[in-house]
């Protein structure tokens, strides 16, 4: 059970940061993973007077607030048009709409979970985290960081000649994935995002240029067989790592498929 | 702490310890339609309204809807009743425990979307559990309602 003595609404990030050193106190997004755990949080910190739950799309990118949720996410237009449906498809899967409007793009990528379709996504489109403290890095390399006591203000995903598309399967629907698998291209090649394997999402980019173009049903297998080779798998009660393996093959060939690339 | 909200149309203030759920919260205003279930943020059971948006009501702190509107079904009786009689006539309550927050959640959808598609009620109500009908039942009672409500649309 946790329990929490105070829950302080952060003025300033300054302000979260500093409260945020000291290990009694936690941040919150949604709460939704958080209230899971067990302990005393002395001051739970609270971003939602931060102005952090906007989409702000401008020509170069989508600046995307920490404490947007994950329904915003999913129905926001201009998201949908860029990753043909890509993001959507993603996020729709998680749990139901309710778990959607509470859930934060800033405690789902935070968290670093490994059954995230959140961190999958974002992986295969180049995105970028800002922290209060260390800057702006790519999702992936944020993805191997150790946990540390900054603030996640927000997700940035560039503007890029793009197709995408993604991937995953579950036992039985709103569960945890399996697998998660998406796939990009952009100017500078194709690059696969698979997580839940169960390990946190990594990425494979195609440095040998299987896929060159028109994508064919052959090479997107050759890339799968490629992609199943780099990336271990484990098991849990979801699904052994043998399966695992099998689904990346599966599920990259569907999502390097999708992303057309035969012209 | 001190909270003040707006619960189904009626500003309150209480004091509130920071660790409250809003469940736990408009229960202890009487709102007994919201029902404690899986308390994992899966089952739907503790739907409510905050600030018109479907959430479950498990996993919010009450402090956290300091300065917001919830709506329970207590705050939609006539619109609930209306919905609930096509529920009711396909038998598809059951043991009734997960209607509460599956109307409450249907209401939501009927709200953003008033002529959703069999894929799209199953997609909005899929985080909804319900252990006895096996949804068919409701997601009849769902599109007879919708369809009367169209109906009625046309002879207005």
């Amino acid at each position: 059970m946790l329990t929490i003595r105070e829950l302080k609404k952060a003025a300033t990030l300054e302000e979260a940061w500093q409260l945020n050193q000291k290990r009694i106190n936690r941040v919150m997004g949604g709460m939704l993973w958080l209230r899971l755990s067990k302990g005393n949080v002395a001051t739970m910190i609270d971003l939602s007077a931060l102005g952090l739950d906007k989409i702000e799309e401008t020509e170069t990118e989508f600046r995307i607030g920490a404490m947007v949720t994950l329904r915003q996410l999913e129905m926001h237009e201009g998201m949908a048009a860029y990753t043909n449906g890509a993001m959507k498809e993603a996020l729709r899967h998680i749990v139901g709409v309710q778990f959607r409007n509470l859930a934060t793009v800033g405690g789902s990528v935070f968290g670093r979970f490994g059954f995230s379709d959140v961190l999958t996504i974002f992986m295969a489109l180049d995105a970028k985290v800002e922290l209060y403290k260390g800057g702006i890095i790519p999702i992936s390399e944020f993805a191997q960081m150790k946990y540390d006591r900054d603030i996640l203000v927000h997700v940035i995903v560039p503007k890029q000649k793009l197709a995408c598309s993604y991937e995953s399967v579950r036992i039985a629907k709103t569960d945890f994935p399996v697998l998660t698998c998406a796939a990009a291209m952009t100017e500078t090649g194709v690059q696969l995002a698979v997580g839940a394997r169960p390990a946190k999402a990594a990425l494979v980019k195609d440095e040998q240029q299987i896929l060159s173009l028109p994508i064919t049903e052959e090479k997107a297998k050759a890339f799968a067989e490629y992609a199943a080779k780099l990336l271990p798998t484990e098991s849990n009660n979801r699904g052994s790592a043998k399966y695992r393996t099998h689904l990346i093959k599966v599920l990259a060939v569907r999502a390097i498929l999708a992303l057309g690339g035969n012209a | 702490m001190e909270i003040t909200l707006t619960l189904n149309g009626r500003k309150i203030t209480r004091s509130v310890e920071a660790d409250l759920a809003l469940l736990d919260f408009v229960r202890n205003e009487g709102c007994y339609s919201v029902k404690r279930g899986c308390d994992t943020s899966n089952c739907g059971l503790c739907t409510v309204f905050l600030d018109d948006k479907p959430v479950l009501s498990c996993s919010v702190l009450a402090a956290r809807a300091d300065g917001h509107r919830v709506t329970t079904m207590e705050g939609l009786q006539k619109e609930a009743a209306e919905f609930g009689a096509f529920i009711a006539d396909q038998g598809a309550e059951q043991c009734g425990f997960c209607n509460p927050g599956m109307i409450m959640n249907a209401l939501a959808l009927f709200r953003e979307n008033t002529e959703p598609s069999e894929e799209e009620i199953k997609e909005y109500l899929a985080g909804n559990l319900c252990r006895c009908s096996g949804y068919e039942g409701q997601l009849r009672g769902i599109q007879n309602f919708i369809a009367w409500k169209k109906a009625q649309g046309k002879e207005e």
